[in-house]
């Protein structure tokens, strides 16, 4: 191994990269933009949308209920509703939005709740869409009110006390703290986040260094220097290394200053309802990229294997978008609920990584799974880096016709 | 000095089945000469060329260059060889001079002798008015040029050209003639392959003439004429080959 002519190569590789929109725009531009723009971007487009569906007064047709005039005064004397007149056509209206929703008082309902019967009150929306289900809540809202007073009135008749109906209060109340409870939130998200970022990072530069060679008819030109073809291997996968983990920092910090802004602004109260703490501790971050180093060696090493196969930029690409649905499906395996590291998954690479990133943001640390994720991740690493150099060295597949 | 010595290359092609693009080639190319090896398209000469420059590996028989061996030295080969062919080309997003300092540092020049030697050749090749531009904003000759300086950075003893002028317009192609004769003058070995007639004439000191992977014909232009009787070099090219093609269509 000769470090002068690795460090050469990179150095020129480095060069060529930054001087190229493409690469760039994947590695730092996607990166740094992406989270910005689906967190800050959709939360805040989803604030004005339901803050918008919350200031109208949903048009609500009544079916039936002229002998139910009690219930019919308080549906009316609601500001939050506008009762429109009864029409044959109401579920045509409300599929086609014209009014959000609509209640069937049965016949003779009055009478059987005075009488002690449990009629049922319909209500008919349009579900998924977000003003019919603010339209409905209302009515249900109100017609909840109302048989909490035919409730309070019997008791009141039986001289019975409101708590015969709630003889004791039940509270669920969190003992984890706030950084455990935003990690928990989001930290399979991360782990996910900064495993795609570093292998999508690494796939250009991979392409270009590679089948962008061939293509362009350089690799004949560097393979007649005399460099070995394993220094010109590892220059090239330092590059492309270097790239993955620059996509995996840009992506953190931009995730961070996204969360950042996103818990001190109002738009994930109004939205959620409560504050979701979102502070992460700087050890977490820097354990979870530790764990990500060996995946960003992996993923470079096989992006350049399978990449040197291909004769264009083209080629290499279709053969590479089948990798991205292997690394994504373990990736979103374990940010599903209920997926915890046991012994065998720790073995599978990716999965491992992303559930133990679930963890080391959590603040737990089991050393144990983390010293065998790291050290067969390496494993993996190194096997993938020797298949990378022995592919250099392979004329039909450099000379591929 | 190039020295040949049985040197095979087969290759494996899944349609085809095996191939013998170069069959048992033997020859001697001396310093202050010009080897020309003289074939048409297929007819072995860029795979035994790859093979000198050792981007290619021989199935068998093997090669000295400079004294090493292709097989077992392929790097000391490499230091001692410049090669160009169409197939070489430039790193589009490198300028002029990045490109040909990149080439010397893998050759391992350290960077006072790596300022002199740019400066000389680009002096000398009169590429200083475009030293600063990217390579892919380079005209054709411009960048047959920084090719030219690519294979002179390290200041070989051998010079490959694998059919150098292919597809260049004239003025282009004659600067790489004239970079072919220089090397000559300058004590360096030289090969290269072509199935342009007049540059046999113009440049060749010893002619190989080479058909399906097999060297048919060898001798200075003087001795070819005088074994075939025949002065055109065209008509001794097709006296050469078209028995062997008959026998191998047959």
């Amino acid at each position: 191994m000769n470090l002068s002519a690795i460090s050469v190569v990179y150095r020129k590789e480095l060069t060529e990269w930054l001087r190229d929109r493409r690469t760039l725009i994947s590695t730092v531009l996607v990166p740094l933009l992406a989270f910005p723009i689906l967190m800050v971007g959709i939360t805040a487009l989803a604030t004005v949308m339901i803050g918008n569906a919350q200031k109208e007064v949903p048009k609500i047709m009544i079916l039936g209920g002229d002998d139910s005039p009690q219930l019919l005064e308080r549906l009316h004397n609601l500001d939050k509703l506008a009762i429109v007149p009864y029409a044959d056509n109401w579920k045509d209206q409300i599929s086609n939005k014209e009014i959000r929703a609509a209640v069937d008082i049965p016949k003779g309902f009055q009478k059987a709740v005075a009488g002690g019967t449990a009629p049922t009150v319909n209500i008919y929306y349009y579900e998924g869409e977000l003003k019919s289900s603010f339209g409905a809540n209302h009515l249900q809202t109100a017609i909840e009110e109302y048989r909490d007073s035919v409730v309070k009135d019997r008791l009141a008749a039986n001289n019975l006390p409101a708590s015969v109906l709630s003889p004791f209060e039940i509270k669920q109340q969190n003992v984890a703290p706030p950084e455990k409870v935003g990690g928990a939130s989001i930290g399979g998200f991360i782990g996910y986040a900064v495993i795609l970022l570093c292998l999508t990072g690494a796939m250009y530069p991979a392409i270009d260094l590679t089948a962008g060679e061939k293509e362009r008819g350089t690799i004949e030109t560097i393979l007649s220097s005399p460099i070995s073809r394993f220094d010109l291997v590892m220059g090239k996968f330092l590059l492309v290394f270097s790239a993955s983990l620059v996509s995996a920092i840009l992506s953190v910090t931009s995730m961070g200053i996204s969360f950042a802004i996103l818990g001190h602004s109002h738009l994930m109260q109004s939205s959620g309802g409560q504050s979701l703490n979102l502070n992460l501790g700087l050890l977490s971050v820097v354990a979870v990229f530790f764990m990500a180093l060996p995946l960003a060696v992996l993923f470079s090493a096989v992006l350049m294997t399978i990449a040197l196969f291909a004769k264009t930029y083209k080629e290499a690409q279709s053969y590479l978008t089948p990798l991205t649905f292997l690394v994504v499906i373990p990736a979103v395996a374990s940010v599903m609920p209920g997926v915890e590291l046991t012994p065998q998954l720790a073995l599978i690479p990716v999965l491992n990584t992303s559930l133990v990133c679930k963890e080391i943001i959590t603040g737990t640390y089991h050393w144990n799974s983390i010293l065998l994720i790291f050290s067969s991740t390496c494993v993996y690493a190194a096997a993938a880096i020797f298949v990378a150099v022995k592919m250099f060295q392979r004329e039909d597949v450099l000379f591929r016709s | 000095m190039i020295e040949t010595r049985g040197l095979t290359k087969v290759f494996h092609d899944k349609r085809r089945g095996q191939i013998r693009a170069v069959d048992h080639v033997s020859f001697l190319c001396k310093p202050g000469q010009i080897y020309g090896l003289l074939g048409a398209n297929g007819a072995g000469k860029t795979t035994t060329l790859r093979m000198l420059a050792t981007i290619l590996e021989p199935t068998d028989g093997t090669a000295l260059v400079c004294g090493h061996d292709v097989i077992d030295e392929p790097e000391k080969v490499r230091a001692n060889v410049g090669f160009l062919s169409t197939a070489t080309a430039l790193y589009p997003r490198l300028t002029s001079q990045e490109m040909v300092e990149y080439f010397g540092r893998l050759n391992g020049l350290d960077e006072p002798t790596l300022k002199k030697r740019v400066d000389d050749i680009f002096s000398r090749l009169d590429m200083n008015s475009f030293r600063g531009r990217r390579c892919d904003k380079l005209s054709t000759g411009m960048k047959q040029k920084t090719s030219i300086a690519r294979t002179l950075i390290h200041d070989p003893q051998v010079m490959i050209f694998d059919e150098p002028t292919l597809g260049l317009d004239i003025m282009t192609a004659r600067t790489i003639i004239d970079f072919i004769r220089e090397c000559r003058q300058r004590g360096k070995t030289v090969i290269f392959s072509t199935h342009v007639m007049s540059e046999v004439e113009k440049l060749c000191d010893v002619v190989g003439i080479i058909q399906s992977g097999k060297l048919l014909a060898e001798g200075s232009l003087v001795e070819l004429r005088d074994r075939y009787h025949e002065n055109d070099i065209e008509e001794i090219f097709v006296q050469v080959v078209t028995p062997y093609q008959n026998s191998s269509e047959a």
